[in-house]
């Protein structure tokens, strides 16, 4: 049983906030919460809103259809009353105008007013939704004392009762269970991968939707003991990145497209000098500015081939907040590992939406750094970019081991890193490079499916669409389509088992993206051969639903 | 106290051109980092890209040759994981003042505690002869064939008014000079930019070893380079109105590292200690 909730308002009338305590409440009475932020590139005003969903199952996705809109202006409720259900509810202050059958208009400021502290007008709200969903306060209680003191959690808490003594319950679902879920965005979840993986130097510029990841580490710098470094400009943030990590400090560095252009000749200097570093790009609708606060993955094709020569490189995509943890350890000890750069693509939906999940398991997290000590190397005769037999040369931290030095180059260059033009050593060296990415075939992981065994009808996708695909594959099944779906985590280089797996038995193949030209539609032709027969593309910078996955499928396929 | 000069030699074949400027600049580098009892292994070198840049490359320390206009971050990167290392960076005036700019700004605004020597030639080398930041206004070069159409950039005024903490003009023919400035350097906590004028024998025919030679002029013992004012007139003589050479202005401020807090007084970054379960705190407000 799932429930879904929709809050909205203008840009600085607290929806974050009401949104943050109502999807914790929830938490704690054992629901699974999803919820998903659509908001205007503005400070104030404007249209935003946020999509909460619960339930006594996980939840991946948000979901078009909803039980209640919780509206602060009347363009909440003109924008998305046609995706209200026939029983759903209107929740509202009673000066907005609504005609609409299930409004309930509740004198939420005059309530406010009266207990003498306007703010809480909206946490009336909060009182009313838990009545209709037939919840008690008790759990508002707890979060409103971990939330603030005795004075501010009374006013809210009196607030409450009364939006809660003004309407009658609605909803049924079953009691929650005990569980100890987390609650953590995509974003957050990148940065704790980061953080609980040994980054210790940060550098970036802000650029939305990326910049959370660098708040987040920010914020902890001191307590982490790590340095966050808010550079002058993108390109700087990334050669800062590139000089710690050389240095042989665990460092990282993240933006979005714009900022990742402007990175763009430093992410060759990653491979030339065989610097380790993870770079994060949290994509938004390009080029350009574009829609800077909107979602899409539209980057994927020019990840691929960021920087001129030919590097390698390797690029894998977070599906959900379980993945954007893990997977963000995992690209740091593969940076590590192969002295390479591995490329971390986000989405403004994934980045800002939060899930419950079950916690982080830290006991099985391994930090790996593959640094070579004095009884690795020949302290006499040290190669920095030594051509040896495992292919991947022996890096010494510099300074670390007297008598030993240690020369980076961006040219290309000798087994010291000495500037060198020869034939021979370019062919060696261009291989000992390009042969990483062999190596890495070794240890990819293949991408996620659900469906049936043999499906006819064969979905791809990527990243941030995981539970959009997951819940439209549950609800093709269920009418009984021969339906399966390959979800791409790590994308380069491309794993190919269960792709050549199940492809054999589709005779549709449809690629599902939040872009234009279906970019892993055609990495995925050119890499195998395997041709998708349709494509469906979303490009106007919302996130697509299992809904519109569902309806166009059927259409498709009918 | 000195090391062995020797130690600094590098094996890689030099590829300047036979009478460079750079030949100067590398020679005093080596005396000064001798002179200062270091060893290679605590010293790293950091350029962008030009002939300049080539400098890590001919003296066997830690050395990283990166991109075009971007010594500086990477110099900042390799400061903040290892403040234990000497850093300096030596990149050109084109690199320095022209395609990494901002970098110098911030770094300047920064006072990272590193020593910044720029190879001013006042033309670009490695390209063959266009006009850089500080080629003269009206200067005829293999590209601007009409003369430079804008005024030529003041390094030195240019970091005495945004607050660098360490300015100083040498040439690079007077190595025993241009080895003492930069000893100061290397000991001043803070940002040290050398703007050391160095003649490109082969693009540059103007600011020759004798254009150099005929104008510039030692400051003396009376010169207080503690006053900005004056700092800041002093930046403004060129030309025929006499170089002035030595240390423009020194004055003790915090530097990037002393304002953060928890790197400060304590152990380098590269040796910070951390496991995965350390994180187990930082969960509590997920939960």
């Amino acid at each position: 049983m799932k429930y879904n909730l929709l809050v909205g308002g203008s840009a600085g009338q607290g929806m974050d906030t009401f949104t943050a305590l109502l999807e914790k409440i929830f938490m704690k009475k054992g629901y699974y919460v999803f919820s998903n932020k659509d908001y205007m590139s503005r400070v104030r005003g404007g249209h935003n809103f946020i999509q909460l969903r619960f339930g006594t199952e996980e939840v991946t996705t948000f979901h078009p259809r909803l039980d209640v809109i919780i509206a602060f202006d009347e363009a909440t409720v003109k924008l998305h009353e046609k995706r209200l259900r026939d029983n759903g509810v209107i929740l509202c202050d009673d000066n907005i105008e609504v005609k609409h059958k299930n409004v309930i208009a509740l004198p939420m400021m005059k309530i406010a007013k009266e207990i003498g502290k306007s703010k809480v007008y909206s946490t009336v709200a909060m009182g009313a939704v838990l009545k209709l969903f037939g919840m008690s306060l008790d759990k508002a209680e707890e979060v409103f004392h971990e939330k603030w003191d005795s004075e501010i959690k009374g006013y809210n808490l009196k607030a409450a009762t009364k939006g809660y003594e003004m309407v009658e319950a609605r909803f049924d679902i079953e009691e929650g269970a005990e569980n100890d879920n987390i609650l953590i965005s995509g974003n957050q979840a990148i940065a704790f991968g980061a953080l609980t993986g040994g980054v210790s130097f940060y550098s970036g510029y802000p650029m939305t939707p990326s910049t959370s990841v660098m708040t987040y580490l920010s914020k902890r710098q001191r307590e982490a003991n790590i340095v966050v470094i808010q550079a002058e400009d993108e390109i700087a943030a990334i050669n800062m990145a590139i000089g710690s990590s050389f240095a042989g400090v665990r460092s990282m560095t993240g933006t979005s497209g714009g900022g990742l252009s402007l990175m763009t000749e430093a992410l060759g200097l990653v491979d030339i000098t065989e610097t380790p570093l993870v770079v994060l790009n949290v994509q938004r609708p390009g080029p350009a500015t574009g829609l800077p606060t909107r979602t899409e993955q539209s980057d994927l094709s020019f990840v691929l081939n960021a920087s001129h020569g030919e590097i390698p490189r390797m690029v894998l995509a977070v599906r959900n907040a379980k993945d954007a943890f893990y997977q963000t350890i995992r690209a740091l000890n593969l940076a590590d590992k192969y002295q390479m750069l591995v490329i971390i693509l986000n989405d403004q939906y994934l980045a800002d939406a939060k899930q419950s999940i079950a916690e982080y398991n830290l006991n099985e997290i391994e930090i790996n750094r593959y640094i070579a000590t004095e009884d690795d190397i020949n302290i006499k005769d040290y190669k920095r970019y030594e051509l040896n037999e495992n292919g991947i040369s022996p890096r010494v931290i510099p300074g670390s081991i007297k008598g030993v030095t240690v020369l980076g180059d961006s040219h290309e260059h000798d087994e010291y890193g000495g500037i060198d033009e020869s034939p021979e050593i370019r062919k060696n060296m261009m291989r000992k490079r390009m042969n990483k990415l062999e190596k890495l075939r070794q240890e990819l992981i293949e991408p996620d499916y659900f469906g049936v065994d043999e499906p006819e009808i064969l979905l791809l996708g990527w990243g941030s669409t995981y539970g959009s695909l997951k819940e439209s594959v549950e609800l093709m099944q269920s009418d009984g389509l021969s339906v399966g779906a390959l979800v791409f985590g790590d994308i380069y280089p491309l794993p190919t088992k269960l792709l050549n797996k199940y492809s054999r038995y589709a005779k549709n193949i449809i690629n599902i993206e939040q872009n234009f030209t279906g970019q892993l539609g055609k990495l995925i032709r050119q890499e195998t051969g395997i041709t998708a027969h349709k494509s469906l593309l979303k490009y106007d910078g919302r996130q697509i639903s299992c809904e519109e996955i569902y309806n166009k499928v059927k259409e498709e396929v009918m | 106290m000195a090391t062995d000069i020797k130690l600094f030699d590098s094996k890689e074949e030099n590829s300047w051109c036979p009478g460079c400027g750079n030949f100067g600049i590398l020679n005093a580098l080596k005396k000064s980092l001798s002179e200062l009892d270091l060893l290679p292994h605590e010293v790293m070198i950091i350029s962008g890209i030009g002939q300049a840049a080539k400098t890590p490359h001919f003296v066997n320390t830690n050395g990283f040759n990166g991109l075009h206009g971007r010594a500086l971050p990477p110099a900042l990167g390799a400061k903040i994981a290892n403040k234990d290392l000497k850093v300096i960076v030596t990149s050109g005036d084109g690199d320095t003042y022209g395609e990494g700019g901002n970098h110098t700004l911030h770094n300047i605004r920064r006072n990272l505690d590193i020593t910044h020597l720029v190879h001013n030639n006042q033309i670009y080398g490695l390209t063959k002869g266009q006009a850089s930041p500080t080629t003269a206004e009206g200067q005829v070069t293999s590209m601007q064939f009409d003369g430079v159409r804008f005024e030529a950039f003041n390094p030195l005024s240019f970091a005495i008014t945004i607050g660098a903490s360490f300015v100083a003009r040498c040439f690079s023919a007077d190595q025993g000079h241009l080895s003492h400035i930069i000893k100061e350097g290397i000991k001043h906590k803070g940002y040290a930019l050398i703007d050391i004028l160095q003649p490109c024998v082969t693009f540059n025919k103007v600011n020759t070893y004798k254009w150099y030679k005929d104008r510039a002029y030692y400051l003396d013992d009376s010169y207080d380079p503690s006053n900005k004012m004056i700092a800041y007139e002093k930046s403004l003589e060129w030309g025929d109105d006499g170089i002035p050479l030595g240390i423009l202005y020194k004055e003790e401020k915090p530097t990037f590292i002393d304002r953060i807090p928890h790197l400060k007084d304590t152990k380098p970054l590269i040796k910070r200690k951390w496991k995965p379960t350390d994180a187990e705190k930082f969960l509590e407000e997920f939960r």
